[in-house]
């Protein structure tokens, strides 16, 4: 007796279309949501199995030395200096993509409105849009002339040019994903701190910023992530000099950049070519991890607000 | 604006504080207010004169207008986009719509519909305001924040978890949290816009009694969609009708048992069954 559900949601069609969308759909749909999951558990398996065979010939703590002369004999495939390098562009990047993407961000979400708030918004999106190649253009064309006349240093290609350049290449990652944490402190909270007489910019800094911190701070871990991540411009602008260096005004060479310099250049198979590898792992183990912590701060300011 | 204000350290509530430095019988008066949300016209022209003793009651259908009403008392509708008052309001004589927004809401305080605390400490809630409004000293912040906590009737029941999270308190419990927090600023006047609409019958008889005891101190207007709400707390009540009309205004009692108006009569009557 009753009515047969099943035949409520019949749409009709013919024979194979209609079984494919009774039948198939979840399974073809977890398939196809299953490529990316798949396409990332392979690459972390490749990089890792070329990786590893790097530490039959070589020790933990010589892959973290001081030395990287991968072609000269007698080989070092110490990692420090790169390692060092793309901290120092990082550190650099960072102390001018915080503050100016964070501002950027307190502007956007709680200043502009109207059509100022929209074409701020496609400004950002705009500068997040331009190909890396071009920033390096731009950067090495523009920008290095200037700065060495500003700071007479002596090297065209520095610590500092990558830096300012990698900053506003990162800067909008932070402050779009610091709008978004931003936007999404309650209405209410703002509304209960007007209404006891604290002026906008009081319920900025003492409510809303502090509510979205945990979100800001996630943004700006994935800003760190971008920045060390990033190949080309870095590649055109920090001079790639292997060498152990303490100062913004010298060239020096990031992780990303190594890999993209030597890989063409390596014999297949080689200590060599497992040390390059082996700087991919550690690039992708950093990287994976800024992004998981990245997650997990915007998941509890999503879970402390979400009511 | 209105200058100075009244300093509960002197044994003085607001209410003593108004009568003895202004002359005025309405706290909050308008005359021929209407309030558009750009187009759209929210309330007609409407006059009336909050008393300074006792609860005034805002009361009407839904959609008619009366939590606008409220926000103009502490221009809170200027945080909607579009909005526009056109008329007079005075609070305590003064001009209220050409006043400073933010030192007009430090007396006038406000309660939301659903408790809004923030995501801070039961004790950083009550000092919000008065930090903001630059008081330091520890020691002071600490008599602030038990004063108001005891005047929203919760002290006894947070003192020995005043650092807890507030969000770890009950609904009722946030709502008269809030109440605190705004009663920390020293408002001369509390509006509360529907307090209780989410929260449980037993919670509801709290603030109620609550707001019994405010209103010993200060004017409070309260709007409320609950009619034995209003008959129960109010002293003065008004009725707004579709279109943000002000129909009738006068003491609860009178307007409950012989209103003037017949669409009032309608409204009271269609509701009590």
């Amino acid at each position: 007796m009753g009515i047969d559900l099943r035949s409520l949601s019949q749409r009709g069609g013919a024979g194979f279309l209609r079984v494919l969308r009774e039948r198939w759909d979840r399974p073809v749909f977890a398939a196809l949501a299953s490529v990316s999951l798949i396409a990332l558990g392979l690459i972390l398996f490749f990089i890792f199995s070329e990786a590893l065979p790097l530490f039959r010939t070589i020790s933990l703590s010589n892959f973290f030395g001081g030395t990287w002369l991968p072609t000269v004999e007698p080989n070092r495939f110490g990692i420090l200096p790169l390692l060092t390098g793309s901290g120092l562009v990082m550190v650099g990047a960072l102390v001018v993509a915080i503050p100016f993407g964070l501002a950027a961000a307190l502007f956007i979400a709680e200043i502009a409105t109207g059509i100022i708030k929209d074409i701020a918004k496609s400004v950002l999106e705009l500068l997040a849009g331009i190909p890396s190649v071009v920033y390096g253009f731009f950067g090495l064309m523009v920008l290095a002339p200037i700065l060495q006349q500003i700071a007479h240093i002596p090297y065209r290609r520095t610590a500092l040019l990558a830096s300012l350049i990698l900053g506003v290449m990162a800067l909008p990652t932070i402050a779009s994903l610091a709008e978004d944490a931003l936007t999404a402190v309650p209405r209410s909270y703002r509304e209960a701190s007007l209404a006891m007489g604290a002026s906008r910019w009081q319920t900025m800094w003492r409510v809303t910023f502090p509510a979205a911190f945990s979100g800001i701070i996630g943004a700006v871990i994935l800003g760190m992530g971008r920045a060390i991540g990033e190949t080309m411009a870095v590649l055109m602008l920090s001079g790639n000099a292997a060498q152990m260096v303490g100062s913004f005004l010298k060239p020096v060479r990031t992780l990303t950049a190594t890999i993209a310099l030597e890989m063409a250049e390596t014999p297949f198979g080689s200590e060599h070519y497992h040390a390059l590898f082996g700087i991919g792992a550690v690039l992708l183990i950093i990287t994976l991890a800024m992004n998981w912590i990245a997650e997990a701060l915007r998941g509890r300011l999503a879970r402390k607000h979400g009511s | 604006m209105v200058t100075g204000t009244h300093d509960t350290k002197r044994e003085t509530t607001a209410r003593e504080w108004i009568r003895r430095n202004f002359d005025t019988q309405g706290v909050i008066q308008t005359e021929g207010l209407s309030f558009y949300y750009g187009k759209e016209r929210v309330l007609q022209d409407v006059s009336l004169s909050i008393p300074l003793d006792g609860v005034t009651a805002i009361m009407g259908p839904s959609g008619c207008g009366k939590s606008t009403l409220l926000r103009t008392f502490n221009r809170m509708y200027e945080l909607y986009r579009g909005a526009r008052a056109e008329g007079k309001i005075t609070f305590l004589g003064q001009d209220l719509l050409k006043a400073d927004p933010v030192s007009l809401r430090k007396h006038i305080g406000m309660v939301f519909q659903r408790p809004n605390p923030f995501p801070k400490s039961i004790f950083e809630n009550v000092i919000y305001g008065p930090k903001v409004h630059g008081i330091r000293k520890k020691s002071e912040l600490q008599d602030i924040a038990e004063e108001s906590l005891q005047r929203a009737a919760l002290w006894d029941e947070v003192k020995d978890r005043l650092k807890e999270s507030a969000f770890s308190l009950s609904g009722g419990q946030q709502q008269r949290l809030c109440i605190a927090r705004a009663l920390a600023v020293h408002p001369e006047v509390l509006l509360m816009d529907e307090p209780c609409s989410a929260l449980d019958p037993k919670a509801t008889d709290k603030i109620e009694q609550t707001t019994r005891e405010l209103a010993e101190e200060l004017t409070v207007v309260i709007v409320t969609h609950n009619l034995q709400q209003a008959a129960r707390v109010s002293d003065h009540v008004a009725v707004l009708l579709a279109g943000g009309e002000l129909a009738e205004f006068g003491p609860t009692r009178t307007v409950f048992d012989s209103p003037s108006d017949d669409r009032v009569c309608d409204y009271l009557c269609g509701r009590f069954g």
